[in-house]
Parts: structure tokens; C-alpha cells; sequence
């Protein structure tokens, strides 16, 4: 049993999740920095599967990278670019290396990316797609030819509780669920009255402590990304009094963490919700300040790979 | 006789409902709007990239597919029946089907096959397991 799931199933800790580097050229080395940055602080580590519509090393190669240097992947799957035969293929491969945690995504569409002229698969939505791999975790693949021993799963879905129709995230959620998702990963919502009307609404559909809701927390330098999240990124809305909150002040960047800090204790406050997914866009020392003021402490385990350094070297 | 039920079908259901031939029809279950119209073609509720005026990520000039038959299931005097099928869980799309005609599989019960795997998960045995 991954970590993830024993904390989530097992436990009533707080649970902290975050989203790995894309990785391009000099991959490897990349991702050595970033799981140093990384190892011990987190339970499980998103796998990005082509992130924003952009190419970049697969999810799959990348979870087995963070295996190798220490992490506890989770590997993210997205509809847009694969079949289901494809998906089917990565989630075995995946698991074949060890990897337990999943979570099924639509996806952003090819025009959120750098090649929109690229065809659109979505072959599965992302309800399908949990229903899938609960179906892989049952040991049967979709045709229903066997799958002996049938590879341990520990699977988890994502909603948007900040996007339009309200109500219907949640119904959504209770899909979602029914269709196999232990834990749902929020995308970033700096709304704090829809965020809580999200969770209270899970709660109010009896769904509060069967499926564990991780909001996401972003860490910005300053107002720039603030406006490119609000403008560029789909589903994503920023208030002005938020952006003009970080933009007016006399140290934006210290500001900007303040800011990530009160959405964070606000989301671990809402009922429903077992821990944090962080996205750290800035790569500085507030990574480690905001996890040690929410409480964290830092734990290093250590692992073959830390042992002998040079084992896991490219 | 087949390709004509599919074109009357198509001649019929194309302008009013934006027909796409998927041939294996759910428009009663989504408040009558075909979400094969949706540029993900998701089946299963709208995606994460709706925008705050309730248009869609993809094309920004069209209300979102899902925004639209989420009102009108609400909305319109359809059959409980069918209001009720609106959170179902929908299955894959069946590929093959497209082009074919959509009534014909239904009387045939041919839009109903789905694959043995997917057959075999239920809500039931999707939740279990978190504690193995
Ligand atoms: S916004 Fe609505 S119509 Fe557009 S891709 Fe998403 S679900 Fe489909």
C-alpha cells in the first residue's frame, strides 16, 4: 500500500501532494534537483502527463524516474492525447515499476497548447477513465481478458471547483466516485466563497470521508503569474482585489507568499478536505517556509538510492 | 434499408439537435443536448475549462455543451425517467457505431453492448478495495 493510501484510508494526518517539474532536455539530472528539493516533504508526487497541452517527457517515464530518486509518484493520466488502449498500456507500464497511485483527468484541450493543430483523442472522458482502472485494479482489462496478479491501485480523480455549473461539480464528484476515485486533487481556485460551498456540498451529498478532497495551492513570485493563470489558463479565474493585492504591495513577492499561506489554511479548514496539492512556480525557499508553517515536518527516509549516490546516475 | 433509417435520422435529428451519428444516442438523459458537440466530446459532465461566462475552453463563442443540458434537464418537462438517467454513468463510445443509425441500434439493443471489462465493474466493486 502506497503511502498516500495509507495516510488517506488508514490515518486522519494530513496529507501533502505536489506536482513534479515538466522534464525536457537533461531530464534526468532535472528531476534529481527536483526530488532533492522535494524527498520528504510530500506523500505522493503528481507525474504530469503533458501538462497544458505541451510535449514533454512522458508521465510514465517520469513516475519511474521519482521512484528511482525517492518519491512516491502519482501518475496522472489524461484523456487528450491517448486512446484507451494507450491509457490501458501506460498504467500497466507504470505499475509494473511500482507505481500505486493514479488519477484520471480530462484534460485541457490541444488549443490550450503550442501545437493546436495536433488531433484531439479523447477517446475516454475522465469519468470513463476512473471507471477504466478501477476495471485494471479488478484485474481485467476493458475487453475483459484477465490481468494475473491485477496490479494494486490506489486511484484518484480531479474537479474544478471553481468553474461554472456550480452545482454540478459536485454531482460530478458523486460520478466520479461511484466510478472508483478515493481522492479527488482540486484544481487551484482563488475563490474562497466557491471552494467552500464545493466542499460543503460534497459533504451534503454524504461523500465526506469517502473520498479525500486536496485542494491545489500554487506558490507565485508576484502578481505576473497571477494575471497569466486568470487570462490564459482555462477554468481559472482570479479576482482583481487578489491580483491588485500582490501587484499594490510594497514587497510583492513576500506578499504573494502571505497570500498562498491564507488560501492554504483556508482550504485545510473545509470539511471534506484531507491535505494539499502544491504547484511551486517558484522555486525558492518559500517551498520549504509554507510547509513548516502549516506544520510539516520534514522526513527523509533513507532509501537504496541515497546509499549508494551514484546508483541511480545517468 | 439500413443507410435510409440512417439518413431520415440524420435529415431529422441533424438540424434540430446537431446531430453528430455517433449511432448510440443519449440526448434524453442530457436534457436533449448532444454532447457529441462538445469538442472533447466528453459524455460524462464538462470539463475543468469552463470559462466564468459559461462558454466554452475550447471554443470561446459557444455556451458550454454541459452548461446547456444541465438547464434544460432542470429546465424542461422531460420524462422523470429521463431527468433521472441524467448522472449516470455513460459508457465509452462504441466506434464502430458511428455512421450507423442511432434508432436502429436501440431497438436492436446493439447501443447497448459494452465491453466485457467495463460490464463487469460496477459501482459496487469500484468501491471496494480501499482497504486491502
Ligand atoms: S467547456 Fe464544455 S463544451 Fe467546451 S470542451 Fe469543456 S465540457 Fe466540452
Amino acid at each position: 500500500m502506497s503511502t498516500l493510501e495509507h495516510k488517506l484510508t488508514k490515518t486522519n494526518e494530513t496529507v501533502f501532494t505536489a506536482e513534479f517539474h515538466t522534464l525536457d532536455g537533461n531530464g534526468f539530472e532535472k528531476a534529481k534537483k527536483v526530488a532533492d528539493r522535494f524527498r520528504g516533504w510530500f506523500d505522493g508526487v503528481n507525474a504530469t502527463d503533458n501538462t497544458a497541452a505541451h510535449a514533454h517527457v512522458s508521465n510514465v517515464a517520469s513516475a519511474i524516474a521519482m521512484k528511482q530518486l525517492g518519491l512516491e509518484p502519482i501518475l496522472q493520466v489524461v484523456c487528450r492525447d491517448k486512446n484507451r488502449l494507450a491509457q490501458q498500456a501506460d498504467i500497466m507500464g507504470a505499475s509494473m515499476f511500482g507505481v500505486e497511485n493514479f488519477v484520471a483527468l480530462t484534460g485541457d484541450d490541444v488549443t490550450a497548447g503550442d501545437e493546436s493543430e495536433a488531433r484531439r483523442v479523447f477517446d475516454l472522458d475522465g469519468p470513463q477513465l476512473v471507471r477504466l482502472m478501477s476495471t485494471i485494479k479488478r484485474g481485467e482489462y476493458m475487453s475483459g481478458r484477465k490481468i494475473d496478479p491485477a496490479p494494486h491501485m490506489f486511484i484518484g480523480a480531479v474537479e474544478n471547483p471553481g468553474a461554472p455549473p456550480f452545482e454540478y461539480r459536485v454531482q460530478r464528484v458523486a460520478k466520479k466516485y461511484a466510478a472508483g476515485a478515493k481522492f479527488l486533487q482540486l484544481q487551484i481556485c482563488y475563490h474562497q466563497d466557491r471552494l467552500e460551498k464545493f466542499c460543503a456540498g460534497v459533504r451534503d451529498a454524504g461523500l465526506a470521508g469517502k473520498i479525500a478532497i486536496i485542494p491545489t495551492i500554487v506558490l507565485v513570485k508576484g502578481a505576473r503569474p497571477l494575471n497569466f493563470m486568470h487570462n490564459s489558463v482555462p477554468g481559472i479565474d482570479v479576482p482583481a482585489d487578489q491580483i491588485a493585492r500582490v501587484e499594490k504591495a510594497a514587497d510583492p513577492a513576500e506578499e504573494a507568499y502571505l497570500q498562498t499561506l491564507e488560501f492554504s489554511q483556508h482550504a485545510l479548514a473545509q470539511p471534506g478536505v484531507r491535505g494539499l496539492h502544491i504547484t511551486d512556480f517558484r522555486n525558492d525557499d518559500t517551498l520549504e517556509r509554507l510547509m513548516t508553517d502549516l506544520g510539516r515536518v520534514r522526513r527523509i527516509t533513507t532509501t537504496n538510492e541515497d546509499k549508494d549516490d551514484h546508483a541511480y546516475s545517468a | 434499408m439500413t443507410t435510409f433509417i440512417a439518413t431520415i435520422e440524420h435529415v431529422v435529428k441533424g438540424p434540430v439537435w446537431g446531430c453528430q451519428d455517433c449511432g448510440q444516442c443519449v440526448l434524453h438523459s442530457t436534457g436533449m443536448t448532444c454532447p457529441m458537440n462538445c469538442p472533447k466530446t466528453l459524455r460524462n459532465g464538462p470539463c475543468g475549462g469552463v470559462r466564468e461566462n459559461g462558454h466554452c475552453e475550447v471554443k470561446p463563442e459557444m455556451k458550454c455543451v454541459w452548461l446547456k443540458a444541465y438547464d434544460r434537464t432542470q429546465d424542461w418537462p422531460l420524462p422523470a425517467t429521463w431527468k433521472a438517467e441524467y448522472n449516470h454513468l455513460r459508457p465509452p463510445v462504441d466506434n464502430r457505431l458511428k455512421g450507423t443509425s442511432s434508432w436502429k441500434n436501440f431497438f436492436t439493443k446493439r447501443d447497448r453492448w459494452t465491453p466485457t471489462g467495463w460490464k463487469n465493474s460496477t459501482d459496487e466493486s469500484a468501491a471496494q478495495g480501499a482497504d486491502h
